[in-house]
């Protein structure tokens, strides 16, 4: 038995951990926000929110048990990871599957090229350089996650709910990464959606929450729209969805890069349809801000480390797919770009510590598309993986800022933080000094390398580096905004707040400080070719993904062919244009702060269009909830009322009609006639009627007389 | 095992006659036999599931003399997709007895009699091999679900009752119209009185008479699926109807018309369905059906008519999937109207639970339902996920089944039923939120969670969500032959052209050999 073998304990340990939260989960934390909120007349309370509020309440055994339970079956899973990479990295071929069953053991039928195949998809694990890297950042950052939540979800009611809400999510996302087919990775881009969706409402009374719940996942069920009809596009080309399956085919002789739309632009073009729903691109990115209404922990796992990235894992394990549709790939980095631009520029002047950083969230996530829209899978792989580091501190460490302060989010309201939260500050400038790109850190590599990759791959262009390049420039800027509002000046919330203002408990802040040591160090396995005093052992990230890469990266073959002077330069740009960015917040926010307030109102346009995001949920509000789903529903509604029961009515009147009239008719008419038969004969018979009068002489009378006259007739003649 | 179809016919027959000897005071006993009647009914059908042989068609069959005069037999026999209604129906006749209990207060014994009685002419739907036979048990259902509508519904009941009788009724007559026309058309050819299925299977029928015979038979069968635009009666009555009623209705009733379409439409005029005219007819109504129904549920307010809406969308995928004439596409059509019976029955319910503690469907008279009722919270929502087909439960697989049969006939089908899986997430997650979620309101304060009863109802349902979406195999095995039987009645020769195995070709008797499948 080895590690590898085990690969399916891997999901399996967080899957047995929500299932016992889900049986026994309320037993082991009696204390239910039912039972805070439903004394008689008092509502759930507004504060729910507010940390702390609730009540130090004793953590009792069952709660302390939640506590080891959880984070304990991520630690496992974390450890059996660890264990099958170890196993993988030895393994000459890098890549191992195993199939448990047939899932999805469907009829066969005909592929379009009229080969046979049978719709059908296992219930199996792949394991592979690229899921090893998704299974560390999965269970090591989740397992950190898992970790500091103990503290900051301590006081909260439903404190089992979230563990296995959370248990559960770690499930799915493992299934999502480890799945060895399409239809599989799907069973875990549908499940984490469903968690993700459990817990942006895990304040479910607040209707807010609800509402962001609510957007998130029919939002992303949109983007699955596409996913699912890409999906089937792939079974009707390939008759299989399974990777390698699916890979093969693709690197057979019969496919080379398309010229124009042909099949495997359009079955790309759906698969990224998907990524933009489940990752927050344009024009579906809008839930992700919204979604920052759940608690920080899950903004941090799900919404910023592991399941936004969903998207990007799934078409950089698409790269044979994509690398074949240049048009379908020049889309994603088009929208990449854009959404990297859009939404840096939304995040500099939002007010909300927790916004801003979605809104990061999502421009850094459109850097990762720009560089697979590049070609450069590999490099968004490495973004993703150290974004996961510095971006779950930068939630985590807001979380403990917000957590000092009983709840408030505003930036308004904060300043004057550093001295108070020094743990806090001083990991949280290592993320932000990371997220800017400043050489060293973790940021700086990977976005380097994304920026070169823009500029020099065949499929790069100019344009696409100025976007990423004035985005970097925002992000600095923005991050340092949120650094000195939050940390430095005046302290501009009431005393009172101030005074209980402190340093979150150790069980938060050490996860911090290994998030931050990974923020400065995780970049050290992907250094510039051009660093040549580095050995190429501080290369071995991309070595690492090669064997899954393979096509993309003879497709990539002759980027690079630009001379180390460009490449310096460019650097040299890159590192310049995120030290202004910090620069002009040090400006803005430190040294002259009445500065932005007047530029505000110099160009009030602007600044409100930013601040009210484009305007791009209202738009969306009016065409697609006001008019297509209300306004059509309603109209389908009044149809059915009106029209298809006017006629089912109309008819029913039109019998009722027509019977009236059969009444009249056979009153009048048919029962007419047969009166007029009856009168008839009444009058036929009344003459008669005059003799039968019943009484026997009258008969013996008129039988006498009778006989007389028969006689006399006789008799006259 | 000779008479074993007959046992489970019989079997809530005679718990109907049984019934009806108790007397009405004894309410007790009443409950408790209706229960155990139909429970036995669900538990004869078991050997059906154990003695099956997916490589024979119709089986268990038994014949016997009727009216020998006009060329009617009592003639029974099941094939895969018999044997997976059969089974539906007899488990959902259990279980609306089950959920029953409490919420039935005046006229039990009425009440379980019209039970009973609905579930001996559902099963024989299903069973007949007979047209006449068929024919009798298709009127036999419509008497007693007009009575449970009528007394137990509802404030509108008797208008709902009404609106379901005229239109099933005027539906049933044209059938019966079609039904002639093939008996004497039949006649004309062989000399033959008979109304045996397989013999009328035999007619020659000129395309102009299997067209007018089709749409004969349509209207009796849209209007039991429902079909836009011969739907409306179906808000209603499953609005107004009892709980009970309202999950026999959508769970079992509304398959009647699909599985007419699939067991007689199809393989008696075949000309006629696969005449693209008509194909397009089809394919457009239940395109309208799936995105109208699914716009119109985003309207609801009353939380069991939007179940009911959602039920005409639903089954458009399935008339959708039985006209893209190919096996994937018939396969996914009857696999999604078994999901369609489990998850909407759990769906409606649902409702009636949350109706039998606060007597109102008004979706806003809820919210917060969290709060009080988890397990039932928890029950909800695996409901409206099977529902809205979230992998790996058990819609997702019919869906995708039915989505790529429709695939391989026209892309924009396909389009056409994502778009209603999309809009299915908005108006069930969207219900969820409004009634689960949310501030809770202090009238529902006191409301009780899941009773052990009610738990009971719902488990088989659930175990059965969970089996269809983690473990299809068995399922598609059993429905590979008689979906091959459809198919190849439809267009003959489909799997030989397309290089298929044909399910009906046995690779070791006839010498054909089956190509290795991956």
């Amino acid at each position: 038995m080895t590690f590898l073998d085990l690969i399916w304990l891997i999901p399996l340990f967080p899957l047995a951990g929500a299932a016992i939260m889900l049986f026994l989960g309320r037993k082991l934390d009696p204390q239910q926000p039912s039972a805070v909120a439903l004394a008689p007349g008092v509502g759930p309370a507004p504060g729910m929110h507010g940390l702390g509020h609730a009540g130090h309440s004793h953590a009792g055994p069952g709660k302390k048990l939640i506590s080891l339970l959880c984070p304990g079956t991520v630690l496992l899973s974390l450890i059996f990871s660890i264990g099958a990479v170890a196993e993988l990295a030895r393994l000459p071929e890098k890549t191992h599957q195993l199939i448990l069953y047939t899932w999805i053991a469907g009829l066969p039928f005909q592929t379009a090229t009229g080969s046979l195949a049978r719709f059908s998809a296992d219930w199996g694990f792949l394991l592979d350089p690229l899921s090893a890297v998704m299974i560390l950042v999965v269970t090591g950052v989740g397992f950190l996650i898992h970790v500091y939540s103990i503290g900051y979800m301590g006081h909260e009611g439903g404190y089992y709910r979230f563990f296995g809400y959370m248990n559960l999510f770690v499930f799915f996302m493992l299934m999502l990464v480890l799945a060895n087919n399409y239809a599989l990775l799907f069973v875990g881009w549908e499940g984490v959606g469903l968690c993700s969706y459990l817990l942006i409402g895990f304040y479910f009374h607040k209707k807010s929450a609800s509402d962001a719940a609510n957007k998130a996942f029919i939002v992303n069920r949109i983007g699955d729209a596409g996913f699912i009809l890409g999906m089937l596009m792939m079974f009707h080309v390939f008759g299989t969805v399974r990777f390698a399956d699916v890979n093969r085919a693709l690197a057979g002789p019969g496919y080379a890069p398309e010229a124009s739309w042909g099949v495997l632009s359009v079955m790309a073009l759906l698969l990224f349809v998907g990524a933009t729903g489940k990752s927050a691109q344009f024009p579906l990115y809008v839930w992700l801000p919204d979604a920052m209404e759940g608690p920080t922990p899950v903004s941090a796992l799900i919404h910023a480390a592991t399941m936004v990235t969903a998207g990007v894992y799934m078409v950089a394990r698409s790269n044979a797919l994509f690398s074949l549709a240049p048009a379908t790939s020049d889309i994603v980095a088009v929208i990449g770009a854009f959404t990297a631009i859009l939404a840096a520029s939304i995040a500099l002047v939002q007010n909300d510590i927790k916004r801003v950083l979605a809104y990061s969230t999502v421009s850094q996530l459109g850097y990762m598309f720009l560089a697979c829209g590049v070609g450069a899978y590999w490099v968004a792989i490495f973004h993703l993986y150290t974004h996961a580091f510095f971006k779950a501190l930068l939630f985590l460490g807001a979380g403990s800022v917000i957590h000092a302060l009983g709840g408030e989010q505003d930036m308004r309201r904060m300043g004057g933080l550093k001295e108070k939260l020094p743990t806090t500050y001083w990991t949280m400038l290592a993320g932000s000094l990371a997220i800017a790109g400043i050489p060293g850190l973790a940021g700086f590599f990977s976005k380097d390398e994304i920026l070169w990759q823009v500029y020099s791959s065949p499929q790069g262009s100019t344009a696409l580096f100025v976007v990423g390049l004035i985005t970097a420039g925002m992000t600095a800027f923005y991050m340092f905004r949120l650094m000195f509002l939050t940390f430095h000046g005046k302290p501009r919330m009431d005393a009172h707040t101030l005074a209980h203002a402190h340093e979150s408990p150790p069980v938060m802040t050490v996860p911090l400080a290994v998030l931050a040591a990974g923020s400065v160090l995780a970049g050290w396995i992907g250094v510039p070719k051009l660093w040549t005093a580095f050995p190429d052992a501080f290369r071995s990230f991309e070595h690492w993904l090669e064997p899954v890469m393979l096509r993309a990266a003879a497709h990539g073959a002759d980027a690079g062919h630009h001379d180390a002077a460009t490449e310096w330069l460019l650097m040299g740009l890159s590192v310049a244009v995120a030290l202004g960015g910090i620069w002009v917040a040090r400006v803005f926010y430190l040294r002259r702060p009445e500065l932005p307030e007047r530029l505000a109102q110099s160009a009030p346009g602007l600044y409100n269009t930013l601040l009210n995001k484009w305007y791009v949920d209202e738009v969306y509000g009016a065409v697609f909830v006001d008019g297509l789903a209300k306004g059509g529903g309603t109209a389908l509604s009044e149809f059915d009322a009106r029209v298809v029961d006017g006629g089912v009515n109309g008819t029913g009147w039109l019998a009722r009609f027509t019977s009236q009239l059969s009444i009249w008719w056979d009153t009048w008419i048919v029962d007419g006639a047969v009166r007029l038969v009856s009168f008839a004969v009444k009058v036929v018979s009344y003459p008669v009627r005059l003799l039968q009068t019943g009484y026997v002489q009258a008969y013996a009378l008129i039988f006498v007389l009778g006989v007389l006259v028969i006689f006399g007739y006789y008799w006259m003649r | 095992m000779d008479h074993i179809l007959s046992i489970v016919l019989l079997t809530p027959l005679v718990g109907f006659a049984i019934l009806l000897a108790i007397p009405s005071s004894k309410e007790r006993a009443i409950k408790i036999w209706a229960n155990v009647a139909s429970l036995a009914g669900f538990l004869v059908c078991l050997p059906l599931v154990f003695h099956f042989d997916p490589g024979r068609d119709f089986q268990f069959v038994e014949k016997a003399a009727w009216i020998p005069s006009i060329g009617a037999s009592y003639h029974l026999g099941i094939d895969g997709y018999s044997l997976l209604l059969v089974v539906l129906t007899a488990l959902l006749g259990f279980l609306s007895i089950l959920s029953s209990w409490k919420v039935i207060e005046h006229r039990l014994k009425e009440y379980y009699a019209y039970f009973l009685l609905l579930q001996v002419g559902m099963l024989g739907v299903f069973m007949a091999l007979d047209f006449l036979l068929f024919f009798v048990f298709w009127e036999l259902v419509l008497v007693p679900m007009y009575f449970i509508i009528a007394i137990w519904g509802s404030a509108r009941r008797v208008y709902a009752a009404f609106k379901f009788i005229i239109y099933t009724l005027i539906g049933s007559v044209l059938m019966l119209l079609g039904i002639l026309g093939l008996y004497f058309e039949h006649y004309r050819q062989f000399g033959v009185y008979t109304f045996d299925i397989a013999a009328l299977m035999r007619t020659q029928l000129p395309p102009e008479t299997q067209w007018w015979i089709f749409w004969a038979f349509f209207v009796g069968f849209a209007v039991k699926v429902p079909m836009f635009p011969l739907h409306t009666w179906l808000p209603d009555a499953h609005t107004e109807a009892p709980t009970a009623g309202s999950v026999v209705l959508a769970s079992i009733l509304l398959k009647m018309g699909t599985y007419g379409f699939l067991r007689f439409s199809l393989p008696l005029l075949p000309d006629a369905a696969k005449n693209p005219q008509i194909i397009q007819v089809m394919a457009f109504l239940s395109i309208v059906a799936i995105v109208y129904g699914a716009l119109v549920c985003l309207m609801q307010k009353d939380w069991k008519k939007l179940i009911a809406y959602s039920s005409v969308s639903h089954m458009g995928f399935c008339t959708l999937g039985i006209f893209t004439l190919n096996p994937l596409g018939i396969a996914g059509s009857i696999l999604q109207q078994i999901n369609h019976g489990i998850s909407t029955g759990m769906l409606f319910l649902i409702v009636g639970i949350a109706y039998e503690r606060r007597h109102t469907r008004e979706i806003a008279e809820y919210s917060g339902l969290l709060r009080v009722m988890p397990v039932y919270t928890i029950v909800f929502l695996i409901a409206a996920l099977s529902s809205m087909g979230m992998p790996p439960l058990n819609g997702f697989i019919g869906e995708i089944t039915i989505l790529q049969g429709a695939y391989q006939v026209s892309l924009w089908w396909a389009l056409a039923i994502v778009s209603g899986i999309a809009l299915g997430a908005a108006y069930l997650i969207w219900l969820f939120q409004r009634t689960m979620l949310g501030e809770l309101h202090e009238k529902n304060a006191g409301l009780g969670d899941l009773t052990p009863r009610e738990i009971a109802v719902f488990a088989p349902l659930l175990v059965a969500v969970f089996w269809i979406g983690l473990y299809p195999k068995p399922f598609f095995r059993i429905l590979e032959r008689p979906v091959a039987q459809i198919v190849e009645r439809v267009q003959p020769g489909y799997y030989a052209r397309h290089n298929l195995p044909n399910p009906l070709v046995r690779a070791d008797a006839g010498g054909t050999v089956t190509p290795a499948v991956r």
